[in-house]
C-alpha cells in the first residue's frame, strides 16, 4: 500500500485542545449539573427549610416514582424517539394491579381478585403488552411514535377506565405495597427501587451490546441500518422497555399514593420528559444516558419541593416551572448544535 | 454557432470557484433564439455550474453575461425567472404532497381579483397543458401518487409551459421510458419552432445528436469544443470527453484494457431476474470469489436500488437471490449481514457514525462475534488499532472522533468495520468518489488484497476510471436494465461509455 493523501493532510491531526473546545462539547453536561447546583444554592439561601436532612429525603421520595418512569424514558429518547404513553401505561399497570387484589367490601369494583404474585405478573404482562403495540405500530406499520403513543396514552386511558369505571380501589399486593411506601432502615423502598432500575438502565446503556446499539441508532440511524444492525428490533426493544419501566412506576406509585384511579399519573408524563431533556439527553438521539436523567430527576426534584419552601403565589409556580423547562429545551438544542461544530 | 443572428444569451470567460476548486475556467457559451443546444461532458465537467450561472442559483462568479446583448446580472433564481429563464435540475423537485394542477402552476396559480386560487380554472389549463404533452392524468391527483417517471415529466411540463423563453433541461430522460423520452422530444422540437431557446444536458449522447442542433463539450472546466450535431459523432464527442492524449491518467483508461479470461471462483451470489419499479428490470448476474465485479451506469442507471437489494434494504417486486446457492430473502440489513453480505453506501453521512469515536465505527458491525452480552472495550480497541494500522489510517488513533478525519480515512473506516470478519459478499458503491489519487491507490489496493483473499466483491461506480482499476468482470447498466457485460475481453473508457 503507498501512504496516502492523509499522512500528509495536517487537518487530520488538529484535533481540538484547550479548555473551551472541551466544555463547548461538554455543554449537554454541564449546563444542568449548574442549573442544579445554583438552584440548590438559591433555594438553600431562600428558605432555612430547605436545606435539611429531612428535606433530601423528600426530595428523593418525590422524585422516586419520576425516576422509575424515566428509566425507560431515556431509552426511547436515545433512539430520537418519544413516548407520550408512558404515563397512561403507569396509570393503567396500577390499576390492574389492584384490580387483581381482593378490595375492601366498599370498593364497588366488579374485580377479579388473586393471589399477589398472579396479580403482579399480569400487571406487568399488560404493561409489556401495550408497550409490544407501541412497538409494532412504530416498526412493522410504521406509525411515528409520536402518534402511535398518543393513541396509546388514549387507549391506555380507556382501559383504565373501563377497570375501574370511576372508582377508586386501595389494596395492592403486600409486595407492592412495601416497596411503594414502606421502607427500611429510615430508607423507603420506593427511593432504593429508582435508585436500583436507574442504575440497571446505566449499566445496560453502558456496558452491554444492546446498549450501545441503541446508542447507535439514536446517532445515525440510516448508517446503524448500513452496518447492519436491525434497528426495527432495537426500536421495538426500547419501546418495551418503555412501557414496562412505566409499569413498575405505576403499581409502586398506586401503593405510594395509597389508591388506584383514573387521572392519577397525568403530571408524571411532562415531569418523565422533562426529567430527561432537562438532564441534558438530545432530543435527537445518541447523546446523553441514565446520567443526565438523574441530574435532570434532581432539577426537577429541587425546583417542585424548593418552590413549596418559599413564599410563591402555587399558581405562578405553574408558570415557572414553564420557563425552565423552555430554557433546558433551548439548552439542549444548542449544545447538540456545540457538539457539532466542535466534531466537524 | 455562428447563425448570423446575434445570440440572446451570451456568456463570455466564465470562471468559477469552489472553495479554492475551480468548476468553470474562462468559458465561452452562446445560445440563439430556436436553438436546441446539447451539453455533454463527464461528471464533475462543469456543465451544471454553468446552467446554474445561467439560472441564478450562482449569483457569484467573474465573467460577463448578456442577455438581449445587454451586460446582465442574476442575484437570484427569482431575478433569472423574471427575465424568462426555466430550468429543470437534474435532482426531481417537486411537491409530493400537492396535486398535480398545483405542481404545474407551483408559484403562478391563477388567482381571482380576491386573490383567491381559481382552482377549476387552474385544474382546466393544468390538465390542458399535460394532455399537449401527451401525459393524461387527472389533474387532481396527489402528485406523490404518481410513478417518479411521471412525476419528472409533469416537473419537465412546468418549465415548459411556464412561458419561459430559455429552458434547460439537466438530465431530464434519466428516469423516463423509451416513450416518454420520444414524447419530451417532440414537445422540445415544436417549442423550438416557437422560437424557444432549449439547453439540453444527457449523458445519453445518442439523445443529445437526436435532439440537438449544436454540441458543446465540456472536460474539466473548459469548454473543449462546439459543433453542429449533425456535423460529429457519439465516438467524436466521446473522445473529445474523455480527451484522447490528454492528460497521463485519463490516457491510460481511453487505452485497451484486457480484462482477465473467465475465472474467479466459486459461485457466491446468484441474482436472477431482480426488478424494482422502474428502477430495474429483470437484472440478473453472478458474483464469484476471489474476482471483483464492476457495475457500470450513469446516475439513475439503477445502481443505488441494486446495491440495496442485495444488503436488504430495498425488496424487490421481483426476482431471487440466492448466497452460496440457498435463496435468500433479506427481511432486514442485518439479515443480510448475517448471511455474509457486507456493503459501503456511496455516501459517507450514511455509513458512519461522525460523533462517535473510530474503534465503535469499526467495532459496530461485528459486536455480535465479539461480545455476546457485555461489551468488551479492551478487544474492540484492539481490533480497531489493528485494522487502523492495517489500512494505514491517519492520524492512527482509534479513541478520536470519527468527524476528525479526512474525508479518505472515513471511507476507509467504512471499509474497515467489515474486514475483520471478512464477509462472503463485499458490495461497495462509489468506493473512490472525491478521493485523491494516494488515497484511491489506497483503497484500489485494499479491494484487490481481499479479492486475493477469495471475497466476492460487487464495485458499482457511474465513474468508469473506478470500475475500470478494479474490476474483472464488468456490467454496464442502462435505464435499469443490464445492456452489455465485459469478460475476457479487451475493454475502455470508450467502449463503457459507448454502451451505456
Amino acid at each position: 500500500m503507498t501512504s496516502s493523501d492523509s499522512a500528509a493532510s495536517p487537518a487530520d491531526h488538529k484535533r481540538p485542545r484547550g479548555l473551551a473546545p472541551f466544555l463547548r462539547s461538554q455543554m449537554r453536561n454541564i449546563a444542568p449539573f449548574l442549573t442544579l447546583i445554583l438552584l440548590s444554592g438559591f433555594f438553600a439561601i431562600a428558605s432555612p427549610s430547605f436545606a435539611t436532612l429531612d428535606n433530601v429525603g423528600n426530595i428523593l421520595t418525590q422524585v422516586s416514582v419520576t425516576g422509575i418512569i424515566a428509566v425507560g424514558l431515556t431509552f426511547v429518547i436515545l433512539c430520537a424517539e418519544i413516548d407520550l404513553s408512558i404515563a397512561s401505561i403507569a396509570n393503567v399497570t396500577g390499576i390492574a394491579v389492584a384490580y387483581f387484589t381482593v378490595q375492601e367490601s366498599y370498593v364497588n369494583i366488579a374485580n377479579v381478585p388473586m393471589p399477589g404474585w398472579a396479580a403482579i405478573l399480569l400487571a406487568l404482562a399488560l404493561c409489556a403488552l401495550l408497550g409490544l403495540v407501541n412497538a409494532l405500530g412504530l416498526t412493522v406499520i410504521g406509525i411515528p411514535s409520536f402518534i402511535m403513543t398518543l393513541a396509546m396514552m388514549q387507549i391506555a386511558a380507556g382501559v383504565s377506565a373501563m377497570l375501574v369505571r370511576g372508582q377508586i380501589a386501595y389494596k395492592v399486593p403486600p409486595l407492592i405495597t412495601t416497596l411503594g411506601s414502606g421502607s427500611i432502615g429510615g430508607i423507603p423502598w420506593i427511593v432504593i427501587v429508582a435508585a436500583v432500575m436507574l442504575l440497571g438502565g446505566h449499566l445496560v446503556l453502558t456496558y452491554t451490546r444492546f446498549g450501545r446499539y441503541v446508542y447507535m441508532v439514536g446517532g445515525n440511524r440510516e448508517a446503524a441500518e448500513f452496518a447492519g444492525l436491525n434497528v426495527k428490533l432495537i426500536l421495538g426493544a426500547v419501546m418495551v422497555i418503555s412501557a414496562v419501566c412505566s409499569g413498575i412506576g405505576g403499581m409502586l406509585g398506586v401503593a405510594h399514593f395509597g389508591s388506584a384511579q383514573q387521572n392519577e399519573f397525568d403530571t408524571y408524563l411532562l415531569d418523565s420528559i422533562a426529567a430527561v431533556v432537562v438532564g441534558g439527553t438530545s432530543l435527537f438521539g445518541g447523546r446523553g444516558g441514565i446520567g443526565n436523567t438523574i441530574v435532570g430527576l434532581f432539577v426537577l426534584g429541587v425546583l417542585n419541593n424548593g418552590l413549596d419552601h418559599v413564599n410563591i403565589d402555587s399558581f405562578l409556580k405553574i408558570l415557572i416551572r414553564g420557563l425552565i423547562l423552555l430554557a433546558a429545551l433551548i439548552i439542549n438544542v444548542y449544545a447538540q448544535r456545540l457538539r457539532e461544530k466542535a466534531v466537524d | 454557432m455562428s447563425q448570423g443572428r446575434a445570440p440572446i444569451l451570451e456568456l463570455k470567460d466564465i470562471t468559477k470557484a469552489f472553495g479554492g476548486v475551480e468548476a468553470l475556467r474562462g468559458v465561452d457559451f452562446a445560445l440563439h433564439a430556436g436553438e436546441i443546444h446539447g451539453l455533454v461532458g463527464e461528471n464533475g465537467a462543469g456543465k451544471s455550474t454553468l446552467m446554474k450561472i445561467i439560472a441564478g442559483v450562482h449569483p457569484e462568479f467573474s465573467g460577463r453575461f448578456m442577455l438581449d446583448g445587454k451586460e446582465t446580472r442574476f442575484r437570484s433564481t427569482r431575478d433569472a425567472h423574471a427575465a424568462g429563464i426555466g430550468m429543470v435540475h437534474q435532482e426531481l423537485s417537486v411537491a409530493p404532497d400537492l396535486t398535480v394542477a398545483e405542481n404545474v402552476f407551483l408559484g403562478n396559480q391563477p388567482t381571482n381579483r380576491l386573490g383567491l386560487v381559481q382552482w377549476r380554472r387552474m385544474a382546466r389549463e393544468a390538465g390542458e397543458q399535460l394532455s399537449r404533452f401527451g401525459i393524461d392524468v387527472d389533474p387532481m391527483t396527489r402528485l406523490g401518487d404518481l410513478p417518479i417517471g411521471l412525476q419528472q415529466l409533469i416537473e419537465i411540463a412546468r418549465v415548459l409551459f411556464s412561458g419561459a423563453r430559455i429552458i434547460i433541461l439537466d438530465e431530464p430522460t434519466s428516469a423516463l421510458s423509451p416513450p416518454e423520452v420520444e414524447r419530451l422530444f417532440a414537445t422540445l422540437r415544436r417549442l423550438r419552432e416557437e422560437g424557444t431557446s432549449i439547453v439540453f444536458i444527457s449523458h445519453f449522447i445518442e439523445d443529445i445528436l437526436r435532439v440537438s442542433d449544436v454540441v458543446t463539450v465540456f472536460r474539466n472546466g473548459r469548454k473543449v469544443t462546439e459543433t453542429r450535431s449533425a456535423e460529429t459523432s457519439k465516438g467524436a464527442l466521446i473522445e473529445a470527453m474523455i480527451g484522447r492524449g490528454g492528460e497521463a491518467l485519463e490516457h491510460s483508461y481511453s487505452d485497451d484494457l484486457m480484462l482477465p479470461p473467465a475465472g474467479g471462483g466459486r459461485t457466491v451470489l446468484k441474482a436472477d431476474q431482480l426488478s424494482l419499479g422502474r428502477s430495474l428490470q429483470d437484472v440478473s448476474f453472478e458474483a464469484r470469489s476471489g474476482e471483483v465485479l464492476g457495475v457500470y451506469g450513469f446516475m439513475g442507471c439503477g445502481q443505488l436500488e441494486l446495491s440495496r437489494i442485495l444488503f436488504g434494504k430495498l425488496k424487490p417486486d421481483g426476482g431471487t437471490l440466492a448466497v452460496d446457492g440457498a435463496a435468500k430473502t433479506f427481511r432486514s440489513t442485518a439479515a443480510a449481514r448475517r448471511a455474509g453480505v457486507a456493503l459501503v453506501p456511496e455516501s459517507r453521512r450514511a455509513m458512519l457514525f461522525h460523533q462517535e469515536p473510530v474503534y465503535k465505527n469499526i467495532s459496530i458491525s461485528i459486536l455480535e462475534r465479539i461480545s455476546a452480552l457485555l461489551l468488551k472495550p479492551v478487544t474492540e480497541r484492539a481490533i480497531a488499532k489493528r485494522q487502523v494500522e492495517q489500512l494505514q489510517i491517519r492520524p492512527p488513533v482509534v479513541g478520536l472522533d470519527l468527524g476528525m478525519l479526512s474525508g479518505g480515512n472515513q471511507q476507509k473506516v467504512a471499509l474497515a468495520k467489515w474486514l475483520t470478519y471478512p464477509p462472503r459478499l463485499l458490495v461497495l458503491c462509489e468506493p473512490t468518489r472525491g478521493m485523491d489519487v494516494g488515497a484511491k491507490n489506497d483503497v484500489i489496493n485494499i479491494v484487490r488484497d481481499l479479492r486475493a483473499k477469495g471475497l466476492a466483491i460487487i464495485v458499482l461506480s457511474t465513474e468508469p476510471e473506478t470500475v475500470l482499476s478494479l474490476a474483472d468482470r464488468i456490467l454496464v447498466l442502462k435505464r435499469g436494465a443490464v445492456v452489455r457485460e465485459f469478460a475476457g475481453e479487451a475493454v475502455s473508457k470508450d467502449r463503457l461509455l459507448e454502451a451505456a
